[in-house]
């Protein structure tokens, strides 16, 4: 199947002289979700500027399901949605009217049905004829969302959608999300919030200076670079590692009273041999946990890795 | 062509006029009432007639005008800064909508914005004095002409200025002057023969002259002259706007 979102060698540099993206390429699979994550001023929203419309690109193409955002701008546009990471509102619309401005706006006919869908979906429809400025940051963060879905885009950018928002909303808007992506809808996010993108997405891509330093399937990822650790609660202290145990990747912690040994998740974890050895140098143990490291470990370390 | 696209953003634009009904109307209303008190009643009486026409009657297409002009530029100036300034310019950016039909959208309701209260100023002008048009259709003509061209000034006015103040340069320190001086209130031939020379360099002279030649029947300069040099402010407006949209000048990074 042909990908939904197409970029190919995209570079943008800024009249500053910053260069924002550098040759960037990237394939979306239509109903996918795909998290970018990186570190502030990496690109990330510029990239989605520029597939938006809202930013031109210094070179490199970009085609949403096989339309060119430059030359076929009007198919292109009508199938995104976006959020954008600031709250940029009107103040004195009602809720339904910026929503309703927002479909026309895409080219679509007046369907109130929709709309009244698209706030219950929301919990907005209590506040349709509120006016925004007297909604909160998080109300106003669920009208963007609105306005974003107003025209029923095909793909949907998320830009850091729950930065600053509570608990309560933000697992609001994961089941948004995963509702969407049910009903066929791709959905592009970026985030700080790790646990976001390891919650949701189907996909990881990581963005650091303007280049894409990796993009892999969020499940392998973990599997591939993911750790365990186990960690051994020693019945007594040991001042430094027997020789014995010099085979292991082993390390001792909380003084000698802990015993952290850490091992990949690709192939044999070689436990048994360990608790072998362990036995034969007589090293007992009162208790023991294991750990797995999280997507934000992952991301922390390749981040610092390409430094 | 995204006719919904452009339906909205007029309605939007429309909307903001009602929702500041009072000061979108009353204002005007009042302070053409003022003027009419103070030029009409105070310094009219004193004043003879102006090439035929009692001098109250007289300044009605200027003060229309000097409306229009301020109007039309505050109006699509205001439309496409604020959203600049707040942000919110992103959805207009992203939207399926060619630069044609934003123009559209937001001059078309500047302009209708600025025509409207021109005809309230006519309307409550007729309270203080007898008005009758000579040439109906001609001042009708001018009214859009001269409302969609300031209208596409004013737009360019609002994608130039990068804050509040620039945003009133232009309208404060050069349109209310040349409007006061292009002959709102006298007739450029009541000026010493220097003075009309150099007003002839004031393209406002030629609205207000045309504007006038459609109620009264005469004007100051010919009324061909008035057209052409009105079709060239515009041409000059939408040659600014197309630049502005082809190089994404104060739109795009």
């Amino acid at each position: 199947m042909p990908p939904i979102l197409s970029i190919a060698n995209l570079s943008k540099v800024y009249a500053s002289g910053h260069n924002a993206l550098k040759d960037i390429s990237l394939d979306i699979a239509k109903g996918e979700i795909f998290a970018l994550l990186g570190p502030n001023g990496a690109g990330k929203t510029t990239l989605i500027s520029i597939v938006c419309g809202i930013v031109t690109a210094s070179a490199g193409s970009v085609r949403v399901d096989g339309q060119c955002i430059v030359r076929d701008y009007k198919a292109a546009r009508k199938a995104i949605g976006l959020v954008p990471q600031e709250l940029t509102t009107d103040a004195f619309e009602t809720v339904w009217a910026t929503t309703a401005f927002s479909r026309g706006l895409f080219g679509l006919p007046p369907d109130p049905a929709h709309l009244e869908r698209t706030l219950r979906d929301l919990s907005l429809w209590d506040k349709r004829d509120s006016r925004i400025m007297t909604l909160s940051g998080g109300m106003k963060r669920r009208v963007l969302i609105a306005k974003a879905l107003a025209h029923e885009p095909r793909i949907l950018f998320l830009d850091e959608p729950t930065a600053g928002v509570d608990v309560a909303l933000r697992q609001d808007m994961w089941r948004l999300v995963r509702r969407l992506r049910d009903q066929g809808v791709t959905i592009i996010l970026t985030t700080h919030y790790i646990d976001e993108a390891e919650e949701m997405a189907d996909r990881v891509g990581v963005i650091r200076n303007g280049e894409i330093i990796l993009v892999e399937d969020k499940a392998e990822l973990m599997r591939k670079l993911g750790k365990k650790q186990l960690t051994l609660h020693l019945a007594s202290p040991l001042a430094g590692l027997p020789p014995a145990l010099a085979g292991h990747n082993l390390e001792l912690a909380q003084g000698g009273r802990d015993l952290v040994y850490t091992y990949d998740t690709t192939g044999d974890a070689g436990l048994t041999g360990l608790l072998a050895d362990l036995a034969a140098a007589g090293i007992g143990f009162r208790d023991l946990h294991t750990s797995q490291s999280s997507l934000e470990d992952i991301f922390v370390d390749l981040v610092k890795e390409r430094a | 062509m995204n006719w919904y696209a452009v339906r909205a953003l007029y309605r939007f634009e429309m909307a903001r006029f009602w929702r500041t009904a009072l000061q979108s109307i009353v204002a005007p209303v009042i302070a053409t009432s003022l003027y009419f008190v103070v030029f009409g009643a105070a310094i009219g009486a004193r004043m003879t007639a102006v090439e035929g026409v009692p001098y109250g009657a007289f300044i009605v297409p200027g003060l229309m005008m000097l409306s229009l002009l301020t109007q039309s530029i505050a109006n699509a100036s205001f439309g496409i800064y604020f959203p600049r300034f707040a942000g919110t310019i992103y959805e207009i950016l992203s939207a399926p909508v060619s630069p044609l039909e934003i123009v559209l959208g937001y001059v078309g309701a500047a302009a209708s914005k600025a025509i409207l209260i021109a005809l309230i100023i006519l309307a409550t002008a007729t309270l203080f004095v007898p008005i009758t048009i000579a040439h109906p259709f001609a001042m009708v003509g001018f009214l859009v002409l001269t409302a969609v061209t300031f209208s596409l000034f004013g737009f360019l006015i609002g994608l130039w200025a990068d804050g509040f103040e620039r945003l009133q340069l232009v309208p404060l320190l050069v349109i209310t002057p040349l409007t006061f001086l292009g002959g709102s209130f006298y007739s450029i031939d009541m000026l010493p023969p220097v003075w009309r020379t150099l007003s002839l360099a004031n393209p406002v002279v030629y609205l207000i002259s045309g504007f006038r030649w459609a109620f009264f029947g005469h004007s100051d300069v010919g009324i061909g002259v008035s057209v052409a040099m009105s079709l060239v402010f515009l041409v000059l407006c939408l040659a600014g706007v197309t630049w502005i949209f082809r190089t994404g000048y104060r739109l795009k990074s």
